[in-house]
């Protein structure tokens, strides 16, 4: 499996939201409805406090329980990566996927019905480029690759920082991660 | 202390600001998909232990109602879903891994069982009817091949009903992203629950006394198992993860605490064990009809409860709304 990860810098990201902009750009994502989302999270005790910004999307995890809780096999990993994608013809709209993501990151299409989530925009990374949010991002604090290539951007930066994952714990080996 | 907020909207319809994706219709069928898993065992059991005297409704006629209540309870389902043309998509795949796709399969496996079963018995059970199959050569035979394979026709019933009482129960216990349902105890609960509607349906259904009374034992034997699975549930939830903890909360106190211990556990299991008991002492007989009314209640409500609880347990909470608490919480 070719990993694909998304490394996000919370040290200079400031929440401006253009990552989702981006997204519903690119994907043409109906109103209303989101792939990706800012998030700020905020620790400690007054006045020691720290902000943390985070853009957060599908982990497209390594085991992924929305892959395996599929009972049509409309969620599924893209040519061999770990990029988690739902055929819209192979999707009966049972929302089975939705409980089964411990990330919430999945929605219906409405009015179409089938369910819905970040791509990692793989009709650009088939092209070699990067994802829409990440392109756009104005202060370059998102980045994406292989984490199998060690020469990597990605891999580069997590050997070299700190890093975390959201939810390590559920087992479903995500691949966004954050340097703190 | 710990706050998350949205900086961007996110308003993603059944998912903020709590999950929400499955109402009553899921719940109707799981009902329904339990109660069908019933009839079909204790019809089967019947007929296998010959009981033909001793009850009549339970051994000649009841297996009519299997696909009845299953087909209702497909109907809700397929209710529920949000791509509904594409429903067919459920048997272009099998996925080993998903309880979901064993569901659909077995629902599909059990209508011909489930149609031996009525076939074997129909002459006994319902003597108007079969006339109208007997009229054509080959419903004759049919007839007549299934009654000579009566017993093992019904020894066939009884694992595929349980496998349709038992995975109602597996597939909500399958998602590990929910943590209030991630209990392998859901299983046999679903399970008991359904064969205990199934015996309470006789009970309230049959016209044989003894047949009543054979039934009102058995499923007061049920409801003391269920009792203790539910026990059991609690007590895994209690003993749990930071995560299950959270989720146990939601039946401890707030809106759903009183849904639960009044309405499932009272309502449903208590006051029916109670009203049982004083039944096959022959007490409280002019009630007789209320304990196995409960009992069907009880049973919807145990679907309802845990289909509205357990979405909403989750790994990944934020505030996504003002909250008066967060000033609080700057002191914690």
């Amino acid at each position: 499996m070719t990993r694909f990860a998304m490394v996000i810098d919370t040290k200079t990201c400031i929440g401006c939201g253009d990552c989702v902009v981006a997204c519903k750009t690119e994907n043409k994502v109906p109103d209303g409805l989101n792939r990706d989302w800012v998030v700020e999270a905020t620790q400690g005790k007054y006045p020691q406090l720290t902000t943390e910004f985070r853009s957060e999307r599908c982990n497209h995890c390594s085991n992924a329980t929305c892959v395996t809780l599929c009972p049509t096999g409309a969620s599924h990993y893209w040519k061999g990566t770990n990029i988690v994608l739902v055929d819209p013809d192979m999707c009966t709209g049972c929302k089975a996927c939705i409980a089964a993501c411990p990330y919430d990151a999945r929605l219906v299409m409405h009015p179409d019905g089938y369910v819905d989530k970040c791509t990692f925009c793989h009709h650009r990374v088939e092209e070699g480029l990067d994802p829409a949010c990440v392109s756009s991002c104005p202060t370059r604090c998102m980045h994406f690759g292989s984490i199998d290539d060690p020469g990597s951007e990605v891999s580069r930066l997590l050997k070299t920082r700190k890093n975390k994952v959201l939810n390590p714990e559920t087992g479903n080996e995500p691949n966004v991660y954050y340097l703190i | 202390m710990k706050e998350e907020l949205f900086v961007t909207a996110r308003s993603n319809a059944l998912i903020d600001p709590g999950l929400h994706i499955w109402t009553w219709e899921v719940a109707m069928y799981l009902f329904l998909g339990g109660l069908t898993a019933g009839i079909m065992v204790f019809a089967a059991i019947m007929t296998v232990l010959r009981k033909d005297e001793e009850a009549p409704f339970a051994t000649t006629k009841l297996a009519l109602l299997a696909p009845i209540a299953l087909s209702l309870g497909m109907t809700t389902l397929f209710l529920d879903l949000e791509h509904k043309l594409f429903v067919f998509r459920f048997y272009t795949a099998f996925q080993l891994l998903s309880p979901m796709s064993w569901g659909a399969w077995i629902l599909i496996v059990i209508y011909p069982v489930s149609i031996l079963q009525i076939l074997s018995t129909l002459r006994a059970g319902y003597p108007q009817a079969s006339p109208y199959v007997d009229r054509f050569a080959i419903g004759k035979w049919l007839l007549d091949w299934c009654e000579a394979y009566r017993r093992p026709v019904a020894m066939v019933a009884i694992p595929f009903g349980i496998a349709l009482g038992i995975y109602t129960g597996i597939l909500l216990s399958a998602f590990s992203a929910r943590p209030f349902w991630n209990s392998g105890v859901l299983g046999p609960l679903f399970l008991v629950s359904g064969l205990s509607t199934a015996a309470a349906l006789v009970a309230l259904v049959a016209r044989n006394h003894s047949e009543k009374v054979l039934f009102t034992r058995i499923d007061l034997a049920l409801i003391g198992a269920e009792l203790a699975l539910v026990a059991l549930f609690i007590i895994n939830l209690a003993s749990g993860t930071e995560q299950q903890l959270l989720a146990l909360e939601s039946i401890m106190s707030g809106p759903y605490a009183l849904v639960f211990w009044i309405l499932f556990v009272g309502v449903g299991l208590l006051i029916p064990l109670l009203l049982e008991l004083l039944e096959i002492r022959g007490l409280a007989r002019r009630v007789a009809i209320i304990a196995p009314v409960l009992v069907l209640l009880g049973g919807y409500v145990l679907r309802q409860v845990m289909i509205d609880i357990g979405q909403e347990s989750t790994w990944t909470r934020y505030d996504t709304q003002y909250n008066a608490e967060l000033q609080d919480r700057l002191h914690d």
